[in-house]
C-alpha cells in the first residue's frame, strides 16, 4: 500500500532522516521506534507531505506527489502529535471537517454517506454527549479523541499517527490504542505509528522500525527489532533489564 | 443528531439587511442638515424607481448627490475590510491579523501615493492608476510580512506577528514621509490616504466598491469550509485534503485586492477589519460560513455609524472617519490582547 525509499529529510546542514525505506502492507501495523531525535515524527511529517524530503513515497505503486491533496487524504490520514486549536470551534465543526476531502468542490454539500461517517466516528470515539462543546475547553485526551473522530470520518485507508497517545492517561491510551486495534480489523488498511513506549509498540505491533540518529538500525517482525542486541547500543543502556525491574515493582500485592 | 446546515437561514440574512438597510437610512437622514427618515425613504425609493420627488421634500440633492454615495461607499467599505479582516484571521489563525495590523493597508497606501505623487495613471480609467499600485502594494505587503514573520517564527504566534506589521507599518510610513517632501504640491492628496475619509466618494467609487467585493469578496465567502480548516490548524488543514498552498496564495490574493481597493478609495481606514470579526466571533462562533458573512454586514453597520459619529460629533467639522475607528480599534485592541494574554498565561 505505502512504499517509502531512500526518504531523506534535511533543515539547512542537518541531516534528520537519512536514506530511510520501508513498506507497509494490507493489515499490517507498523511501529516507528527509537530515542528522541532520531526522526521518528519526521518522517510522518514527510510521508503527510508537510516537510520537504528527497527520496520517493509510493502510494498503490503511484508517487504520492501526483495525487491531488483531497485523493491524498482519502487514503492517508494523520494524526498529530498536539493539537492545539486558537479558536472556539464546536466538536462537531471539527469532526466534519474530516469528510472535506469527498466533497472539496466549493458547492458542495454534505451527502448521506458523509453524515453516516460522521455518526460513525462520533460512536466509536464516545463523544456524543460532548458535541455542541467547544474544543477550547475540553481536556487534552478529550481533544485527542476529537481528532481521532475527524480521521475516522475522513476514513482513509492508511493511518500516520505520531505518538497519538502522548501526555494521555493510561486509561486513554488504552482506548486509543484499542480503538485503532479494531479500525485495523477491517480489511484494505494499515497503520503507521510513532510510539515512544516500547512496551505499548510491543503490545500492538507486529513490525517495527527501529531508527538511530536518522537511520534504520534494525526493521521487520517487532520481536526481532526489539531485540537487545538492536536496543542496548541504541539506547545507550540495558533495556531489558530495566523494563523486567520496572515490571518487578507490579508484581508485589 | 447531525445539523445538515452550518450557515444563515434565509430569514436571518433578510434580518441583517433589513437591520443594514436601518442604519443606511438613518445615516443618510442625519448630518449637518436633517431630513425625516420618511422623506429619505421616499427620495431614494422614488428615485430608484424613476418616479418623480415631490416638492414638498426639501433638499433632494443633499441626499442624492452627496450623502447617498457616501454612505453607500462607506458601507462597502466597512463590509469589504471586515470580511478581509475575519479572512485573515482565520488564514492565519490569528485573532489580530487585519490589514492596518498587518502593515497591508500602509502598503497599500504606500502604494496608492506612489502613484499620485509620480503621476502614474492608467489610460482611459483615470483612477485605475492608483488603485492598481493599492492593489500590488497590498499583494506585495502581505507576502513580505508574511515571508518574514515564517523565517522568524514558522508557527506565526500573534506577538511575531504584530511586531512585524508595526515594524513594516513604520518603514512605510517613512517612505510616506519621504514620497511627500519630494512631491510637497501633492501633500495634502496623500496624507489623506494615511488618514481615511470617504467625504468626496461618488457613484462611480461606489461600484468600483461593489464589483470589488462581488469578485473578491464571493471569492472569499466560497472559501468559508477551506479557512475553518486553516483557523483549526494549517496542518491538520493538510491533512484533511485541503490545497493548502492554492488555497492560501487565493486568500492572500483576494484580500489583498479587496484592500487594494478600499484603499484606492477611501485611504486606510484603520482597526474595522480587526474589531468586527472578533465582536462577530462572540455571537456567531468561529464558524466561517456564519463568521463571514456576519461581518460583512456587522461591518457595513459599524462604518457607516463610525461615519456618522465623525461626521456629527463636531458639526460643521468633520473629523476623518479614521479617526473613529482608530479610537473605538486601539481601546478594543488592547483589550483583546490583554484579555488572550491572560487566557494563555493563567
Amino acid at each position: 500500500m505505502l512504499e517509502v525509499k531512500n526518504l531523506k529529510v534535511q533543515y539547512g546542514n542537518l541531516t534528520i532522516v537519512d536514506d530511510v525505506s520501508f513498506s507497509v502492507k494490507e493489515g499490517q501495523w507498523l511501529m516507528i521506534v527509537g530515542p528522541n531525535g532520531a526522526g521518528k515524527s519526521t518522517i510522518i511529517k514527510a510521508v503527510s507531505q508537510g516537510a520537504p524530503y528527497t527520496g520517493e513515497v509510493l502510494l498503490y505503486n503511484k508517487n504520492i506527489v501526483k495525487y491531488r491533496p483531497y485523493e491524498r487524504a482519502r487514503i492517508i490520514g494523520v494524526l498529530a502529535q498536539s493539537n492545539y486549536v486558537n479558536y472556539p470551534f464546536t466538536v462537531r465543526e471539527v469532526i466534519r471537517l474530516g469528510r472535506y476531502a469527498y466533497a472539496p468542490g466549493i458547492f458542495s454539500r454534505q451527502s448521506e454517506e458523509d453524515e453516516r461517517y460522521i455518526s460513525e466516528a462520533i460512536e466509536m470515539t464516545g463523544l456524543g454527549t460532548l458535541l455542541d462543546k467547544s474544543v477550547l475547553n475540553l481536556s487534552g485526551g478529550e481533544l485527542q479523541r476529537v481528532f481521532l473522530a475527524q480521521l475516522f470520518a475522513q476514513n482513509p485507508r492508511i493511518l500516520l499517527l505520531d505518538e497519538p497517545t502522548n501526555h494521555l492517561d493510561l486509561l486513554y491510551q488504552k482506548q486509543v490504542f484499542e480503538l485503532i486495534q479494531n479500525w485495523l480489523k477491517t480489511p484494505g488498511r494499515a497503520v503507521v505509528s510513532v510510539v515512544h513506549d516500547l512496551s505499548l509498540a510491543r503490545a500492538y505491533g507486529r513490525q517495527a522500525l527501529l531508527l538511530e540518529k536518522g537511520k534504520i538500525k534494525a526493521s521487520g517482525d517487532i520481536n526481532e527489532v526489539l531485540d537487545s542486541k538492536n536496543l542496548d547500543p541504541v539506547y545507550s543502556m540495558d533495556v531489558y533489564a530495566w523494563m523486567r525491574s520496572k515490571l518487578e515493582q507490579w508484581r508485589q500485592e | 443528531m447531525i445539523k445538515k446546515h452550518e450557515g444563515f437561514r434565509i430569514y436571518e440574512y433578510v434580518l441583517f439587511a433589513g437591520a443594514t438597510f436601518l442604519v443606511f437610512i438613518l445615516c443618510v437622514s442625519v448630518g449637518s442638515v436633517n431630513v425625516p427618515l420618511k422623506d429619505t425613504f421616499t427620495i431614494i425609493w422614488n428615485s430608484v424607481w424613476g418616479i418623480p420627488i415631490p416638492e414638498t421634500i426639501a433638499s433632494p440633492s443633499i441626499i442624492l448627490s452627496v450623502r447617498l454615495p457616501r454612505v453607500i461607499c462607506v458601507a462597502l467599505t466597512g463590509a469589504s475590510l471586515s470580511l478581509c479582516g475575519g479572512a485573515m484571521q482565520g488564514l492565519l489563525r490569528n485573532p489580530l491579523a487585519d490589514g492596518s495590523t498587518l502593515g497591508v493597508s500602509s502598503g497599500a497606501a504606500l502604494g496608492a501615493a506612489i502613484a499620485i505623487a509620480f503621476g502614474i495613471t492608467m489610460p482611459s480609467l483615470p483612477f485605475a492608476g492608483t488603485m492598481v499600485m493599492a492593489i500590488i502594494f497590498a499583494f506585495v505587503s502581505l507576502i513580505v510580512i508574511l515571508t518574514l514573520a515564517y523565517k522568524m517564527d514558522f508557527s506565526l504566534s500573534t506577538n511575531t506577528i504584530i511586531l512585524i506589521g508595526v515594524i513594516y507599518s513604520m518603514f512605510v510610513s517613512s517612505i510616506l514621509a519621504l514620497i511627500i517632501t519630494l512631491a510637497p504640491e501633492k501633500v495634502k492628496h496623500i496624507t489623506f490616504w494615511t488618514m481615511g475619509s470617504l467625504s468626496g466618494s461618488n457613484f462611480d467609487n461606489a461600484l468600483v466598491l461593489l464589483s470589488a467585493l462581488v469578485i473578491f469578496g464571493g471569492g472569499i465567502l466560497l472559501h468559508a469550509r477551506e479557512l475553518n480548516a486553516f483557523a483549526i490548524g494549517e496542518e491538520n488543514a493538510l491533512h484533511i485534503g485541503v490545497n493548502v498552498k492554492r488555497v492560501k496564495l487565493i486568500i492572500m490574493i483576494f484580500v489583498s485586492g479587496l484592500i487594494g481597493v478600499c484603499v484606492s478609495i477611501g485611504g486606510s481606514i484603520g482597526f474595522i477589519g480587526l474589531v468586527t470579526p472578533h465582536i462577530v466571533r462572540m455571537i456567531t462562533g468561529p464558524n466561517h460560513k456564519k463568521l463571514l458573512p456576519a461581518s460583512l454586514f456587522g461591518g457595513a453597520i459599524f462604518l457607516m455609524l463610525a461615519d456618522l459619529v465623525a461626521r456629527i460629533l463636531l458639526n460643521p467639522l468633520e473629523l476623518p472617519i479614521g479617526v473613529v475607528t482608530s479610537f473605538v480599534g486601539a481601546i478594543l485592541f488592547v483589550y483583546i490582547f490583554y484579555t488572550s494574554r491572560r487566557k494563555t498565561h493563567a
